[in-house]
């Protein structure tokens, strides 16, 4: 699915990935934890394809193509979708209407026919029922006003409308109530497929009590210096991140 | 001044010494502007005497006037020597045969506006059939306007048919001499609408509608009329969004509303005048001057503009709120890119009691577009529990464009609440990647964003305006980023 090697990227002249490599295969479910700063969103903004990101040198292939070369917008029609760590408002655009464009302009790129106002709704309700979330948001202006916790269900009702193949979830448990959490899993664990692949970014373990990765990595001074499997994430919890940025350094 | 120019001045100077007066059945009037211009016009208009004493009373103040200088504006000086002040239409001959002979960037643009053939026709001025549908259904609405009493018709036919309302009405809300344009439309003004709704009347149809079908000739110097007579309701709409070109470059309209007792009037532009080239090099030199009087108690006038084109705007659509209980409304899109500049805004006039009047602005500035809001809010002695909102937000695309605020309150009456609020923002990268993260092309995001940031706006448009006002804005400002 997705096959990163030897990733450098900067920004402003300033080296945030240091030869970052990591293989996923179709139907995994991977997490990357670790330190404030470490390049985390980084990572998840090059694979997005945020431009400000420079790519000095590495590689990344996904579904067999060059990543890389492809717009932002490129990467979302071939199924790639990120939940940000900060969605951004978009003042007077109808949330709805948002989520409609945004799923038509997949279907258009992918020359499947795009979805009326009618049926998208019918869509979308179903949608909402199964995360249990609250239809008020769809008529607010796209994460204007909202709670971070709104803000990142929200991101979750797009990740499940728009079936990504490959879902990169920033920070996505960060700030919510129990409640939110359990239904942010329940969410991607609805998706969990053998062609869907999964990047979780977090810093709690207790996420991954309701999403079993099938690996956890490390991720410290732009490189991946650690990677194993949900037990990982026990032992992190439990001493930190120092013992392993000690051992990598040594 | 360049040869090409010189010959011109030259051709226009002895045009002007041979005389229209020896040539009265000239098509156009040589360039130039003098009273016997002036008596000419009236003339060929078959206007009333009234007309041509008021008409010449304001090319004498014209004279005494100055340009204004104030505004946050930049441009050559105009001269109004090399003006022809009269022009009879053109003639069929010289139309376009077919759309293959209309500029296909026009045409383009047409097609994004999702404007049907017909109509695309029309307006590039082929010249079409007459047998064609449209003057049918035009004759269905002339017919419907007449049962329900209301008067619609060209300022010059009012003239003729109904002098009693001219005389009465005409001037009162924006005077002869208000202004340098305002002297100059007053002397000269050839085109322009009437329209008179009578006594607890609705108008059958949003007046657009009605212009829709029918080709405009809009011409430099356009003065309009309306009248809601108590408890009367109209909803006019001026302009259309697709580009419209002219060799023109000044154009100074009066527009006056007077509302009586109890009467609504809705009254919506649209204006994408010819912006002129990358410097602004051709583009219309917009000079308007708008008004409206809530005359009577409760009455109430709501402006609605989106102003995309023209190389200079230079607006302030007004209410003046003299019956208690009225309510003047404003609310605004204006876009400068390119060389593009615009100083416009409103003025609220509280003189009745609890008089309340809202403004919404939303000023979108890309490339090297300046964009002004220039705004006043008075509140007269009388103006007991006057009520006044303002809103004005700037959006900013890039970063070699500007935004201006002038806000200027005046509150005489203690009892009077003024609010302002203001806010600039720019369209940011965060932004544009998040739509495209969603697979939205940066085209489509940065219409998204910049539609959402107008969204109260377009609100107050009648609905298929509002369809065409989104994509008219989409198109104003393809490539504007990236
Ligand atoms: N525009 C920028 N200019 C300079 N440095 C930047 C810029 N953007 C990010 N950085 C730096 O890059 C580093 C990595 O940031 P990143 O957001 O990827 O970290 P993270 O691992 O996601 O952290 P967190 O856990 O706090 O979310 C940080 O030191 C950050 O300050
Ligand atoms: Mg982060």
């Amino acid at each position: 699915m997705l096959s990163i090697k030897d990733l450098h990227a900067s920004i402003n002249g300033k080296e945030i990935l240091k030869g970052l490599s990591l293989e996923m295969g179709a139907g995994e479910v991977h997490a990357i934890m670790g330190p404030n700063g470490s390049g985390k969103s980084t990572l998840s903004k090059v694979l997005a394809g945020r431009e400000e990101y420079e790519v000095t040198s590495g590689t990344v292939t996904y579904k067999g193509e060059n990543l890389l070369d492809m717009s932002p917008e490129e990467r979302a029609h071939q199924g790639i979708f990120m939940a940000f760590q900060y969605p951004v408002e978009l003042p007077g655009v109808n949330n709805t209407y948002f989520m409609q464009a945004s799923l038509n302009a997949i279907r258009k790129a992918r020359g499947e026919p795009e979805l009326n106002s009618l049926n998208f709704m019918k869509l979308v309700r179903t949608k909402l029922k199964a995360l249990e979330m609250n239809e008020a948001l769809l008529k607010r202006s796209v994460n204007t006003g909202f709670s971070g916790g709104e803000m990142k269900r929200n991101e979750i009702l797009q990740m499940i409308l728009l079936e990504p193949s490959l879902a990169i979830l920033d920070e996505t448990d960060s700030g919510l109530d129990i409640d939110a959490l359990k239904m942010v899993s329940m969410g991607v664990n609805s998706l969990r497929s053998p062609e869907r692949s999964m990047l979780v970014i977090t810093h709690y373990q207790r996420l991954l009590d309701y999403i079993q990765p099938d690996y956890v990595h490390v991720l410290s001074g732009g490189r991946i210096i650690r990677s194993g499997d949900k037990s990982l994430a026990l032992e992190l919890e439990e001493k930190g991140y120092g013992w392993l940025q000690e051992e990598a350094a040594a | 001044m360049d040869a090409v120019e010189q010959q011109l001045a030259e051709l226009a100077k002895t045009g002007y010494e041979a005389g229209f007066v020896s040539n009265i059945e000239s098509e156009t009037v040589p360039p130039g502007l003098d009273e016997s211009v002036i008596r000419y016009i009236s003339a060929r208009k078959s206007e009333p005497e009234f007309m041509l004493e008021w008409r010449l009373g304001a090319y004498q103040k014209w004279l005494q006037m100055e340009e204004p200088d104030w505004a946050h504006l930049k441009y050559t000086k105009i001269d109004y020597q090399a003006i022809s002040y009269f022009s009879a239409p053109k003639s069929a001959a010289d139309a376009p045969k077919s759309l293959d002979e209309v500029d296909p960037e026009l045409l383009r643009v047409y097609e994004k506006l999702g404007i049907p053939l017909e109509e695309q026709k029309m307006l590039a001025g082929v010249a079409v059939d007459a047998v064609f549908d449209s003057v049918s259904v035009a004759t269905t609405f002339r017919k419907q306007l007449a049962e329900a009493g209301v008067i619609f018709c060209s300022i010059s036919e009012a003239m003729r048919e109904h002098p009693e309302l001219i005389k009465k009405y005409l001037g009162t809300v924006v005077p002869q001499t208000d202004n340098y344009f305002a002297a100059l439309n007053a002397a000269v003004f050839t085109d322009g609408t009437f329209v008179y709704i009578p006594e607890n009347t609705r108008c059958p149809m949003e007046l657009s509608t009605y212009f829709r079908i029918n080709e405009r000739n809009t011409g430099q110097f356009e003065r309009t009329l309306i009248i809601a007579d108590k408890g009367s309701y109209v909803s006019y709409l001026e302009g259309c969004t697709a580009p419209q070109r002219d060799e023109n470059q000044l154009h100074a309209a009066v527009v006056e509303l007077i509302a009586l007792e109890d009467a609504y009037i809705k009254y919506s532009t649209v204006q994408n005048w010819y912006p002129g080239d990358e410097n602004g090099k051709g583009g219309i030199y917009n000079f308007v001057t708008k008004r409206g009087v809530c005359a009577g108690d409760r009455s109430r006038i709501s402006w609605t503009q989106v102003e995309t084109g023209s190389s200079i705007t230079w607006k302030y659509p007004s209410c003046v709120l003299k019956g208690d209980d009225s309510i003047g409304e404003f609310y605004s899109v204006a876009v400068t890119r390119g060389a593009q500049q615009a100083d416009t805004g409103t003025k609220m006039f509280h003189i009745g009691k609890n008089t309340t009047s809202t403004i919404v602005s939303k000023g979108i500035s890309a490339d090297r577009g300046q964009n002004a809001y220039r705004g006043l809010v008075r509140m007269n002695k009388g103006a007991e529990n006057a009520r006044n909102h303002t809103q004005c937000d700037s959006l900013l695309i890039g970063d070699k464009c500007g935004a201006h605020t002038f806000p200027y309150i005046e509150v005489a009456n203690p009892t009077a609440k003024v609010e302002h609020e203001a806010t600039t923002s720019k369209i940011g990268e965060d932004q544009l990647f998040y739509c495209r993260q969603r697979g939205l092309s940066e085209e489509d995001a940065v219409s998204m964003i910049v539609n959402g940031f107008c969204k109260e706006v377009f609100n107050e448009l009648p609905m298929e305006f509002a369809v065409e006002a989104r994509k008219l804005l989409a198109i104003s400002l393809e490539g504007a980023v990236g």
